[in-house]
């Protein structure tokens, strides 16, 4: 008994736990519409995001990391095993080797000067900034992303306006197609890509698909001209896998 | 159970720290497709041509590449100038951190070879931002035909990159017009898309209307005034040989070939009556397909073959209707204000190009082949008579100008519109034009 007694004693001598004071908040509700070019929060992720890829620009430019990359883009084996099949097989008309292999392989090679292009990408923003504007409307994604994990509206925004400018969309598509094209990306820290897959590339060999064909390479040509995509710079785990779902039907219908 | 629940909590927590984060694009840029035509390298040990500057073919195939992807206004060929890498050298292994420093997202890239007096061209299309080659190809030709070549190119870069087929290898047959207005002399005169290799058909003797090629492109059946009698006439371009389609005993118009190049429909006026007739080119046979009190002209059939579009007054004004092929299950399509006239069914068979008149003002336009989504593409003082590309893409028309009292400042020209309602652009020609006609794709 008086063991127990001793033994509670420092329980009763403890002091109470200093709380911090009582900071009082208003509870605002979050509009649904999303607006890059007025939304000044937007507008200094954007800016932050541009003074880093300034600095990346420059330490990632060294003239000798640059000569030493290129030899391992240019002569790919597999295109000169092709160039060879060429003159076995030359006739007149004919096909002098299969089509584009179709992307469903993550590839392991990155194929941009990513800091050759960085350039290119402010441009771009500026402008598709301008188009984000039409396009308020609070995606499927955007509901999913916010009540999941990954990104904020905002720079889901940022990443969606950079993606806006640098993809081409091949004019003359049949609007009344089913025209998505999901692209699923894996990104290093500094939103290069590292992989890319077309989640139904089997589609583009199908017959009378050429159309899907046409865009899914479009879609894909844009991530790379794209990158390093916007990304945050905490919660790597978070995004380190995306989705992007492209859809061109809203705009093809004017 | 305990370990259970334990488990099931780390399992959901798992998933939900790694959603798979989804971001949809829904707009793009609309801008053409920058794309570089590498002059086409010439091999040095081809032999020299008296006709032919051999030297200066590589850039000649190229130019009209870069011109016909420019007439599109999908594609955006950029400036020579710009270009760093040699065209030897870029056909071999592009060094494409430099062509994309340009801007250029597709680079075409070839070589050429004469040798036996053949020609033997070689393109490759190469995707500049994946570094990978699209399309690669090889044709052997006499060294005269070098621009089929560069036509049958630019349709397979077309086809690579927009899904769709080209319309470049083709030709366009019109109606030249020369003199003044009150005294035009009309030929007819056939040219490549692009407005190259004009030749005249007929010496300009009897008025001449509304050529259509057949299938084949071969032959050509049209309208002509001989000794002041409107007949529909039957021309094999090859040999030059032209007959008159049926013995109708009176004025036959507006004639057209089927699908499969084997009948002829046409129009046959008969006591101030008209109706739709068509004949078996191989039998002879002369089938009535409309009876109508009303005047029934401009017959167009599905590219199938199943269907006929045409225009009637039967209903007060001028409308477009279609039906069977058998004259059967006639339908009225259109129901706008103002009046439509010359329907063609376009070969993809989804739409119907139309002339309207509204208004005293000439529009052309579209429509879905059961008369919803009418569209009207361009208005202007005077045009018509549409004639579809043959992927269905493009429109080729004509529009004259409003003269004075004695004709000064009329013109006749042919021109072209997207089916979107863009790129408009004139046709060049050597002579004032009407009435053209696109032919099929003359390699496929």
């Amino acid at each position: 008994m008086i063991a127990l007694t001793v033994l509670s004693l420092p329980f009763m001598i403890r002091q109470p736990v200093d709380l911090p004071p009582i900071i009082s908040v208003e509870l605002i509700q979050i509009s649904d519409k999303t607006n890059i070019p007025f939304a000044p929060k937007a507008r200094k992720v954007i800016e932050k995001v541009k003074e880093e890829e300034k600095r990346v620009v420059s330490e990632q430019a060294p003239p000798a990391a640059k000569a030493k990359e290129k030899p391992d883009r240019i002569p790919l084996p597999q295109d000169q095993k092709e160039k060879k099949e060429i003159v076995k097989k030359k006739q007149n008309p004919e096909e002098v080797k299969p089509e584009i292999r179709q992307a469903s392989e993550f590839e392991k090679k990155e194929l941009v000067d990513t800091n050759q292009i960085a350039a290119l990408i402010d441009k771009a923003k500026e402008e598709s900034a301008k188009v984000e504007k039409q396009d308020n409307k609070l995606t499927q994604s955007s509901v999913k992303n916010s009540f999941a994990t990954g990104l904020t509206l905002s720079e889901e925004d940022a990443l969606r306006a950079q993606i806006f400018g640098c993809w081409t969309v091949p004019l003359g598509l049949p609007y009344d197609d089913n025209l998505l094209v999901r692209i699923k990306l894996e990104l290093k820290q500094d939103g290069t890509i590292s992989k890319s897959e077309i989640l139904d590339h089997e589609r583009m060999n199908r017959p009378g698909q050429k159309f899907y064909k046409v865009l899914a390479e479009s879609a894909l040509r844009a991530v790379r001209i794209c990158q390093p995509l916007k990304v945050p710079q905490t919660g790597y785990e978070k995004w380190k896998n995306i989705q992007l779902n492209f859809n061109p039907t809203e705009m093809l219908k004017g | 159970m305990k370990k259970l629940f334990f488990i099931l909590v780390i399992f959901f927590n798992f998933n939900y720290a790694y959603s798979l984060i989804e971001v949809d694009i829904t707009r793009g840029n609309l801008d053409p497709l920058p794309i570089a035509v590498s002059p086409l390298h010439v091999d040095a040990q081809s032999d020299n041509l008296q006709d032919i500057k051999v030297k200066e073919l590589g850039d000649l195939i190229s130019s009209v590449i870069e011109s016909n992807f420019k007439s599109t206004g999908l594609f955006n060929p950029l400036n020579k100038d710009a270009f760093v890498q040699k065209p030897d050298i870029a056909h071999l292994k592009p060094r494409f951190e430099d062509w994309s420093l340009i801007t250029a997202q597709a680079l075409v890239t070839g070589k050429i070879l004469i040798k036996d007096n053949k020609l033997k061209v070689e393109f490759r299309l190469w995707d500049v931002a994946a570094a990978k080659e699209m399309v690669a190809l090889a044709f052997t030709t006499t060294p005269t035909n070098w621009r089929r070549v560069a036509h049958i190119i630019s349709d397979k870069i077309y086809e690579r990159l927009t899904g769709e087929t080209g319309y470049f290898d083709t030709r366009i047959i019109y109606v030249s017009e020369t003199g003044p207005k009150t005294q035009r002399v009309k030929r007819l005169a056939i040219m490549d898309q692009d407005g190259v290799n004009v030749k005249y058909l007929t010496l300009g003797n009897e008025l001449v209307l509304t050529p259509r090629f057949n299938p084949t492109n071969q032959l050509v059946t049209y309208l002509s005034y001989f000794r002041n009698l409107p007949r529909v006439y039957l021309l094999d371009i090859e040999t030059g040989i032209q007959e008159v389609v049926g013995n109708f005993p009176g004025m036959t118009f507006a004639p057209r070939f089927s699908p499969d190049g084997k009948k002829i429909i046409m129009s046959f006026a008969e006591n101030g009556n008209s109706d739709i007739y068509t004949m078996d080119l191989e039998s002879r046979l002369v089938e009535k397909i409309t009876d109508h009190s009303a005047i029934d002209t401009s017959p167009s059939y599905s590219p199938d073959g199943k269907y006929i579009c045409f225009n009637s007054d039967r209903s007060g004004l001028q409308q477009i209707y279609t039906m069977n092929s058998d004259g059967t299950n006639v339908k009225r399509i259109s129901f706008g204000d103002g009046i439509y006239g010359t329907p063609v069914w376009s070969p993809r068979g989804d739409l119907i190009a139309f002339t309207k008149v509204r208004a005293g003002r000439f529009y052309i336009g579209v429509m879905r082949s059961d008369g919803t989504g009418e569209r009207l593409l361009t208005e202007n003082f005077y045009q018509e008579a549409p004639s579809w590309s043959p992927n269905g893409r493009l429109l080729v028309f004509y529009r004259e100008t409003k003269s004075g009292n004695d004709g000064e400042g009329f013109t006749a020209k042919l021109w072209s519109i997207d089916i979107t309602g863009y790129n408009e652009r004139q046709i060049k020609t050597e002579t004032d034009a009407s009435d053209p006609s696109w032919s099929t794709l003359l390699s496929k």
